[in-house]
């Protein structure tokens, strides 16, 4: 097996598991870790497909989406973590827990 | 003067809006203002231009294609703006009057919005299978950061919901994207349908952008996330959320399905999500008519009328996806109108149950005349904007003797008459003089006045919901090259 094609179903088999994660996982920061276990595998396929022929440099235009999927993932994962962190103060003093609250909550965490 | 880019303005206009309202502290409803109007004179210009010219490229910062980042505005493309700038200057002014957010808060969803309409505007004119990636993953954060606004634990876990859901569907389709490039060596839309084939890396590729889009969607039946966020988020955001964010991941999913799939890929998945959408219109519509909360029932009555958009992938035809893009706008407006009728409602009554509509229309007729005029739209009543859709959907599905489509439109019909007409009927039901009920007189009428502007700019999108229907030669005028 050559060494890309390595990388690119290691990379596969990493997004199955995380995406496996996201919608298993009950608990909202293993849903989030999920998430980023999931987008590591995508960029390491994002690298993978930068191969060329053995004698020629890597394709730069891979690297440069993974650094710009990075910055996003990176901001997609501090939104969730700030939310789940708020979300966690709310229900810790336990106020204001109306009926529909009751209702969602353990819809979002099945 | 001939030579403006438009284009670029109307990506740039929004989100020079979006910094300056965070710098200018008790100014930032004007910069808002301000920057709505002259998005909207940008975009007028460039639907112009589009008009007259057809397709409008523009290389960004001047770097040609391979490297840098061409906008692209075409007639599909003029025509969403269109809506975005029209609803969202309605909603930008109905967010800065008395039912907006309170002073504290406006600070913050003033520059989220702005930035928002920003990342709408740059996605519709994308034509970069990475660049449509970043401007989806954009408006799906200004989404969430809006619905989680106010607080409140059920705003919240709504919030999150949506993220997670919208996260998985982003994933899957940016894997997608990183197949076709591995095999095809280009993220252009434009060139890659013209290379794509039949190979299993390309089925594969187009199989994961699409099933990612349709969860970001809330296809059917992974679509429990949507309606607690629209639910829960403040009234004057659902304004946006349902009008304008929500439309994202379905536009892109018609730009792709129409303009990238090679047409003998279609079928199949054709007829899969085709079941899935007559399912959504069919299934959402009943739960719509059981919902005992207004705000809950416009969200699955929203899930119902994208259901129609799947049923124009299975039929396919040039007019199946001119019917689609007419009901992504008339229901832009109509779902807009019907969420800020609600903020009106909430205003006075501050009760979300339909239940305590009872008798309410005599108050405030102007609001309720507003659902009326939007619902056309929704149950595809003639002169509103949603029967052109609907006729353009049923002509098509006769054409391609698709008998199922058609049976499922006027059902979907019936069943959305089933719930317009509950919420109206209580309305304008005439309270009982016989032995009063427990709690609210309804006889009286509740306290405080309505903002005349806020009843005034609902009315307004209903009445433009209408006017799609009345006035349709212009916008179908600029549909009329059908899928590029």
């Amino acid at each position: 097996v050559s060494q890309w094609a390595l990388y690119a179903v290691s990379g596969c088999v990493w997004f199955a598991i995380g995406m496996w994660g996201l919608f298993a996982q009950r608990h909202l920061v293993r849903k989030i870790l999920a998430a980023n276990v999931a987008g590591s595998g995508l960029f390491l396929v994002f690298i993978a497909m930068a191969r060329r022929a053995p004698a020629e440099a890597a394709d730069p235009v891979p690297h440069a989406l993974v650094l710009t999927g990075i910055v996003v993932s990176v901001s997609a994962t501090a939104l969730a973590l700030a939310i789940a962190r708020r979300l966690a103060e709310v229900g810790d003093r336990n106020d204001g827990d109306d009926g529909e609250a009751a209702a969602t909550r353990p819809e979002l965490e099945r | 003067m001939m030579d403006v880019p438009w284009l670029a303005w109307s990506v740039v206009l929004p989100l020079l809006g979006g910094a300056l309202s965070l710098l200018a502290g008790r100014h930032a409803g004007r910069v808002a203002a301000l920057s709505g109007l002259s998005t909207l004179g940008a975009v007028g210009a460039l639907v112009a231009q589009v008009a007259r010219d057809g397709v409008i490229r523009h290389a960004a910062g001047a770097w040609p294609v391979p490297l840098g980042i061409e906008l692209r505005a075409d007639g599909f493309a003029a025509v969403m703006l269109a809506a975005i700038a029209a609803v969202g200057v309605a909603a930008t002014f109905y967010a800065l009057g008395p039912l907006g957010p309170p002073a504290a808060l406006a600070r913050r969803f003033i520059p989220l919005w702005l930035f928002g309409w920003g990342a709408l505007d740059a996605l519709v004119l994308s034509a970069d299978v990475f660049n449509l990636y970043v401007t989806l993953e954009l408006t799906t954060l200004v989404a969430v950061a809006l619905i989680a606004l106010a607080g409140g634990r059920a705003a919240l876990s709504a919030a999150l919901g949506y993220l997670l859901f919208a996260l998985g569907g982003s994933l899957a389709y940016l894997l997608g994207a990183a197949l076709l490039y591995g095999s095809h060596a280009t993220l252009d839309l434009g060139v890659l349908a013209g290379v794509l084939d039949g190979r299993p890396a390309t089925v594969v590729a187009l199989a994961l952008m699409i099933g990612g889009l349709c969860l970001k969607s809330a296809l059917f039946p992974l679509h429990g996330w949507l309606p607690p966020a629209y639910a829960g988020a403040p009234t004057y955001a659902a304004v946006l959320l349902a009008g304008l964010i929500g439309k994202a991941p379905l536009y892109l999913l018609l730009r792709l399905w129409f303009e990238m799939v090679p047409p003998a890929l279609r079928p199949t998945p054709g007829l899969l999500l085709g079941a899935l959408g007559a399912a959504a219109v069919l299934w959402t519509s009943l739960v719509a008519l059981r919902q005992s909360s207004l705000k809950r029932l416009l969200a699955y009555s929203s899930l119902g009328q994208l259901g129609y958009l799947f049923l124009a992938l299975t039929v396919g035809s040039d007019e199946a996806w001119a019917g689609a893009v007419y009901l992504l706008v008339a229901h832009a407006a109509a779902s807009a109108a019907m969420f800020m009728a609600v903020g009106v409602i909430e205003g006075r009554i501050h009760d979300d149950r339909i239940s305590a509509l009872e008798g309410l229309a005599r108050h405030l007729p102007a609001s309720f005349f507003t659902m009326a005029l939007a619902g056309l739209t929704l149950m595809g009543l003639p002169p509103s904007g949603g029967f052109v859709a609907k006729w353009l959907l049923v002509r098509a599905a006769v054409e391609a003797e698709r008998w199922a489509v058609v049976g499922v439109l006027v059902v979907g019909s019936v069943l959305a008459a089933g719930y317009v007409f509950r919420v109206l009927k209580v309305a304008f039901r005439v309270p009982s003089t016989a032995g009063p009920g427990p709690g609210r007189d309804s006889d009286a009428a509740p306290p405080g006045t309505s903002p005349r502007g806020a009843v005034a700019l609902a009315l307004l999108l209903a009445f433009a919901s209408v006017a799609l229907g009345v006035a349709a030669d212009l916008p179908l005028s600029l549909l009329a090259g059908g899928p590029r």
